[in-house]
């Protein structure tokens, strides 16, 4: 019984153990720089950068077909212009991040739904943005792997200037000329991650994967490391229950994984000792205004 | 009143139509996507000016219009659809661009299939089967796939020369002086489709039944199946307009392992990533690119609707007949 539930779906159907392998691998890059985007209070900057990568993709995929290589590189280099004048406007005028970033994003939006729109192509190409979980093929998954892999070492080499860029900025840029390369290169992070997750769930799903399990963990604890291994945990919990949720309910299967990743955060928002319920039931703990 | 707001539309449409005929002009025919355009162009020769809105390899699902779409129907004269719901762009495209033709579904007068994916029950009128007169698409089917009929029904050729005949009718209706020519061109064009649809079933029969199943990826070919005898598995839920599910892709390849199917086909509109993972996971082969809704560029395989069928047909006895 138990196995049929939650074992023989995998065990039977390579698709399946191919969409296993790709939500464990963007839930171990994505989620630990959606921690980092909620602590840095940029969690929407990264639901416009998923915008934003849109007409490096459908360029790469007009000229190249359904390749995985021209597609990533397009996505890159679109977010990459999108992060870097952002981020410019914002470091070196008045205008602060938000109203940059969604000036740029909706310009590239815009330039994506034109190029979308400009050549009937033989494949929907909605299709191929929205991507699908269930058909990740070797290249897709490679790319994933690589996402992994630059993401954990960009961590680990920029981990103490991100850490006190997301804390104290001010602090960071009067002890260390550091702090704009940080900057740049969390954003760089952020694109490489929603490019990788836009083969497994397409450009506007996969955000989810990376914000909603971040969002949760603030919920269980106020430290960064095990708030970062809670939203791994919690990610992959999310892309295992929706990919059974779709197995066994017949849902399409992108939206099952975000939407279980929805329920994690609704489940912390009131369960968890930061969440609701519990700072309600010590009053010590309890915040004015 | 009403009446009488109807018989001068009436009347300026006719006044239109005998002047566009009598001044020798030739008949504005908008034909909805390029199946349909073709057999137009079939029909009409060059006495008609044809536009196109879904052009070759272009989805009629999920087509978004433009405004030379509206422009282009504002001045037809005769407006040619395959009706059934297969084009859900065009009821709010007609409305919205004023159009005075009225449309003609050319799907009327053929037995149309139920579709798939119309569950037991709720849909069950039989009256929807050969009355399509009703223009006033009901706004209940959106979001659904299809309205509770196959709409497909062109991939038969016995069903096209339905479509050419409601083509015909419809020129004439329009353009009086022309009309013989029309009888003249329907005639010899059913008469091309006459010997198709003896090829294809010809070629069909040389396939060994038990080699007759194959999977695609998506039901457009139901209507071929009828016709020719060719079983196709689709997974219930993969269309090209909703996201696949895991359940409906399980599914397809259990019917893979256990229904001997003897090849997996792409389309030239679904996502072939898909089609190639049900490939590798049954160990079937990948049979080649089937056209289902849309020709295809006069350089491509399938540029015209003979042509798409008997390609089609190649395609299929090519990777199940051969061992």
């Amino acid at each position: 019984m138990i196995y049929d539930l939650f074992v023989a779906p995998f065990a039977d159907y390579g698709f399946m153990q191919r969409a296993l392998a790709g939500v464990v691998l963007l839930s171990l890059s994505s989620c630990p720089i959606g921690v980092f985007l909620m602590l840095r209070r940029m969690s929407l900057a990264g639901d416009a950068m998923a915008h934003a990568i849109l007409p490096g993709v459908a360029v790469g995929f007009l000229l190249y077909g359904l390749e995985i290589l021209p597609m990533t590189i397009g996505g890159l280099v679109a977010g990459a212009l999108v992060a870097a004048g952002a981020g410019a406007v914002s470091r070196f005028t008045a205008q602060r991040e938000d109203a940059s970033m969604a000036a740029f994003y909706l310009i590239s939006l815009a330039f994506g739904v034109l190029i979308v729109s400009l050549r009937g192509s033989p494949i929907d190409l909605m299709q191929v943005l929205f991507g699908s979980v269930l058909s990740l093929d070797n290249g897709a998954l490679t790319l994933l792997a690589v996402n992994l892999a630059a993401t954990t070492v960009l961590l680990a080499v920029f981990w103490r200037a991100l850490v006190a860029e997301c804390l104290d900025p001010t602090f960071l840029r009067s002890v260390s000329r550091m702090g704009p390369l940080a900057h740049f290169v969390f954003l760089a992070l952020v694109v490489v991650n929603l490019v990788g997750g836009f083969q497994a769930l397409g450009t506007l799903l996969s955000v989810g994967l990376m914000i909603l399990p971040g969002a949760a963990a603030r919920f269980w604890t106020g430290r960064l490391l095990p708030m970062i291994a809670i939203a791994v945990a919690l990610g992959i919990v999310s892309g295992v229950a929706g990919l059974l949720v779709s197995y066994h309910a017949a849902l399409p299967s992108g939206p099952a994984i975000v939407l279980s990743a929805g329920i994690l955060y609704a489940a912390s928002l009131f369960a968890a000792p930061r969440g609701v319920l519990m700072s309600r039931a010590r009053p010590h703990r309890h915040r004015t205004a | 009143m009403k009446n009488l707001v109807r018989s001068l539309l009436v009347a300026t449409a006719s006044l239109l139509a005998v002047s566009a005929a009598g001044a020798d002009q030739p008949l504005n025919v908008v034909a909805s996507f390029s199946i349909i355009g073709d057999f137009a162009k079939q029909v009409g020769g060059d006495r008609i000016a044809l536009t196109t809105i879904v052009g070759p390899d272009g989805d009629a699902h999920a087509y978004e219009a433009k405004p030379q779409d509206a422009a282009a129907l504002s001045k037809a004269d005769v407006i040619l659809a395959n009706g059934a719901h297969f084009e859900g762009f065009l009821p709010r495209l007609l409305e919205s661009s004023g159009a005075k033709a009225p449309v003609t579904e050319l799907t009327k007068g053929v037995d149309l299939l139920k579709s798939p994916e119309d569950h037991e029950g709720e849909h069950d009128h039989d009256e929807a089967k050969h009355d399509h007169d009703d223009d006033g698409h009901d706004e209940a089917h959106e979001g659904h796939d299809h309205g509770p009929l196959d709409p497909h029904a062109f991939q038969s050729a016995a069903n096209a020369k339905i479509y050419v005949a409601n083509i015909a009718d419809a020129f004439c209706a329009a353009d009086a002086a022309g009309c013989e020519t029309y009888k003249a061109n329907a005639e010899r064009y059913a008469g091309e489709l006459t010997a198709l649809d003896a090829d294809l079933k010809q070629q069909a029969a040389a396939v060994p039944e038990a080699r007759r199943t194959v999977i695609s990826s998506h039901d457009a070919f139901r209507y071929f199946e009828a016709a020719y005898g060719i079983r196709f598995l689709a997974a219930e839920g993969i269309t090209t307009e909703a996201e696949p599910s895991a359940a409906g892709i399980a599914k397809l390849i259990d019917q893979a392992r256990e229904g001997k199917a003897s090849a997996i086909f792409v389309e030239n509109i679904t996502d072939p990533r898909l089609a190639e993972q049900i490939g590798r996971e049954t160990g079937l082969a990948m049979g080649g690119t089937l056209y289902s809704d849309a020709l295809t560029a006069p350089d491509g395989a399938a540029p015209t609707y003979i042509e798409m069928m008997r390609q089609n047909m190649r395609t299929i006895t090519r990777a199940i007949g051969g061992s």
